[in-house]
């Protein structure tokens, strides 16, 4: 690995930020298929395959933040944002860490979900996929352009919103039906661990707001 | 250097250390404050630049200060600039605005009215006409500069770690830049009293040939790069994270600006060139590096939107105009007298 020196390249460390997204984005894209895996088939031997790799990514996403976060501070780069930069990668590390959660809590508890709501929990599954992804870009176009950050963290304000929509629409649903108060509070804990995913990425959202102004220049 | 030369030259020299502690500060403040670059670095880019900046292209507002008034005696020249060593004292300890261009031309002024001769109105008009311009053109100049840097920042959409590096080198050319161009000026406010009476031959060094004034500038040089190395670290520190909070882009926007203006006034090349073509030649005068980076900065200021410009900071600039010099001479009369009744020096000739 290339250190970045003064007359040296950043390039090294650029390329390993790319990397460190690159690895949230497939965190969630593993998170995706296990959870179409899990209520398709419940917890099958690809589920599993899929639980392990989640891990794998999160490890992996982790190692490269250590070291992101090692080199950014023992070459004082972009001291004036350093701190500000430092905590939006810890955030965006809080996704993957929500991935991870999500699945193995599936892992764990396997809830039964009945038919009647697996369209609701793949919908809310995708949604906040879709969130995180969109955060994701965003956090890129930060790094990159600028002029593009605000696009990205609309699409992230719109997509929470509508997972907050079918994790509120849903969990009624549950509460309303004839399952025993164990299961439906069974259930909507997982409603929740879902949602949960979106609401961090909006909060990475809004920081990204706040930095983009920081930033203009 | 003899003891006596020596005693003689501290006033400069002080005047010179004085200079490196502060101004070095307006040229790497902020680059150190926010630890863009080290000190170690920009101790040694600055001390070396002005000192190249100084015995290069010194002569030019050191030959227009001249003009002002030309003291032929060694006690003379100490006096005047012990009086703009004084006055900065005096005025910064009651925390007035003052500026060490505008003290030496009032030690100057004093040894003119001691000495009883007129002070050419001219020459003044070209001192006032710097002093009021140049804060006004580093304004312009980092107003132009920032629209530019962003409108290319915007366009090229550069990776933020590349900025930053870009950045950090920028800094430390234009801080060269600076550096040569606070040299240039600036050394007229430190030994520019003392080239009437210098007492050094010419130096032949290799191919190279030291006249007596660009001796005189070499060894304030070195006192500006003393001032550098002892005290100017707290000064940038203080700078760079206390007053004024820039991006660094916006920094290097400042140090380039105010780096220009001073060149602008410095360099006889320049004008030269400017005078061949046609084109009215600014005077070569020492100015202000404060002053010019407070241009600058009201200059971003303006074309920033919600940000307020603190006219009170224009304003006890504009005093300083007429206060420092004022201070200066009344010192500088006083103690020229006093050099010449109680320590009976030879003021005169």
């Amino acid at each position: 690995m290339k250190l970045p020196s003064l007359f040296g390249g950043t390039r090294g460390l650029e390329a390993q930020i790319d990397l460190y997204f690159d690895k949230v984005q497939e965190a969630g894209l593993v998170f995706g298929r296990a959870m179409e895996l899990y209520l398709d088939r419940g917890v099958s031997e690809g589920f599993e395959e899929l639980v392990r790799r989640v891990t794998e990514v999160e490890e992996e996403a982790d190692d490269l933040r250590r070291e992101i976060e090692t080199q950014m501070t023992t070459h004082t780069l972009i001291p004036e944002l350093r701190e500000d930069v430092l905590s939006l990668i810890e955030q965006v590390d809080e996704v993957t860490n929500h991935y991870e959660a999500a699945v193995y809590s599936f892992y764990i508890q396997q809830p039964v979900i009945d038919a009647a709501y697996r369209a609701d929990f793949a919908e809310l599954a995708r949604m906040v996929q879709q969130t995180a992804e969109e955060m994701v870009t965003a956090a890129r176009a930060f790094f990159r352009d600028l002029s593009a950050v605000r696009d990205h963290v609309k699409k992230v304000q719109f997509y929470e919103s509508e997972a907050d929509k079918i994790t509120t629409r849903v969990g009624r649903q549950i509460f309303e039906s004839d399952l025993d108060l164990a299961h439906k509070m069974h259930l909507t804990s997982f409603l929740d661990r879902l949602d949960s995913i979106a609401d961090t990425a909006e909060d990475i959202g809004d920081k990204l707001s706040i930095l983009t102004i920081k930033r203009m220049v | 250097m003899s003891p006596g030369l020596f005693a003689y030259l501290s006033s400069g020299l002080f005047l010179g250390w004085s200079l490196g502690a502060n101004d070095a500060a307006n040229i790497f403040g902020t680059a150190v404050g926010t630890r863009m670059v080290r000190f170690a670095t920009a101790a040694l880019i600055a001390s070396v630049f002005v000192i190249l900046g100084a015995v290069i292209s010194g002569a030019g507002a050191s030959h227009t200060l001249g003009k002002l008034g030309a003291i032929n005696t060694l006690p003379g020249a100490f006096m005047a600039a012990l009086a703009a060593a004084l006055s900065v004292y005096l005025m910064t300890q009651r925390g007035l605005p003052v500026s060490t261009s505008q003290a030496i031309v009032g030690g100057i002024i004093g040894w003119n009215i001691f000495m009883g001769r007129p002070t050419d109105p001219a020459v003044v008009s070209k001192f006032a006409f710097a002093w009021v311009a140049s804060p006004i053109m580093a304004g312009i100049m980092s107003a132009l500069l920032f629209l530019f840097a962003r409108a290319v920042l915007r366009r090229v959409k550069i990776h933020l770690l590349r900025q930053d590096h870009y950045t950090r080198m920028g800094l430390i050319l234009v801080g060269a830049f600076g550096a040569y161009s606070l040299g240039a000026n600036n050394i007229a406010n430190v030994m520019g009293v003392f080239v009437e009476v210098s007492p050094f031959p010419d130096l032949q060094l290799g191919p190279v040939v030291l006249s007596s004034a660009q001796q005189l500038f070499l060894i304030g040089g070195i006192a500006i790069a003393v001032g550098i190395y002892t005290y100017s670290e707290r000064v940038m520190l203080t700078v760079g994270q206390d007053i004024v909070r820039l991006t660094p882009v916006a920094a290097l926007v400042v140090v380039l600006a105010q780096s220009l203006v001073l060149f602008l006034f410095a360099s006889q090349s320049l004008a030269s060139w400017l005078t061949q073509h046609g084109l009215p030649a600014l005077p070569l005068v020492p100015v202000s590096s404060s002053q010019a980076v407070v241009g600058a900065v009201i200059g971003l200021g303006l074309i920033t939107p919600g940000e307020r410009v603190r006219w009170d900071v224009v304003r006890n600039i504009a005093v300083g105009w007429l206060l420092t010099p004022t201070v200066a001479a009344i010192i500088s009369v006083v103690g020229m007298f006093v050099l010449q009744n109680v320590f009976n020096l030879p003021v005169r000739p």
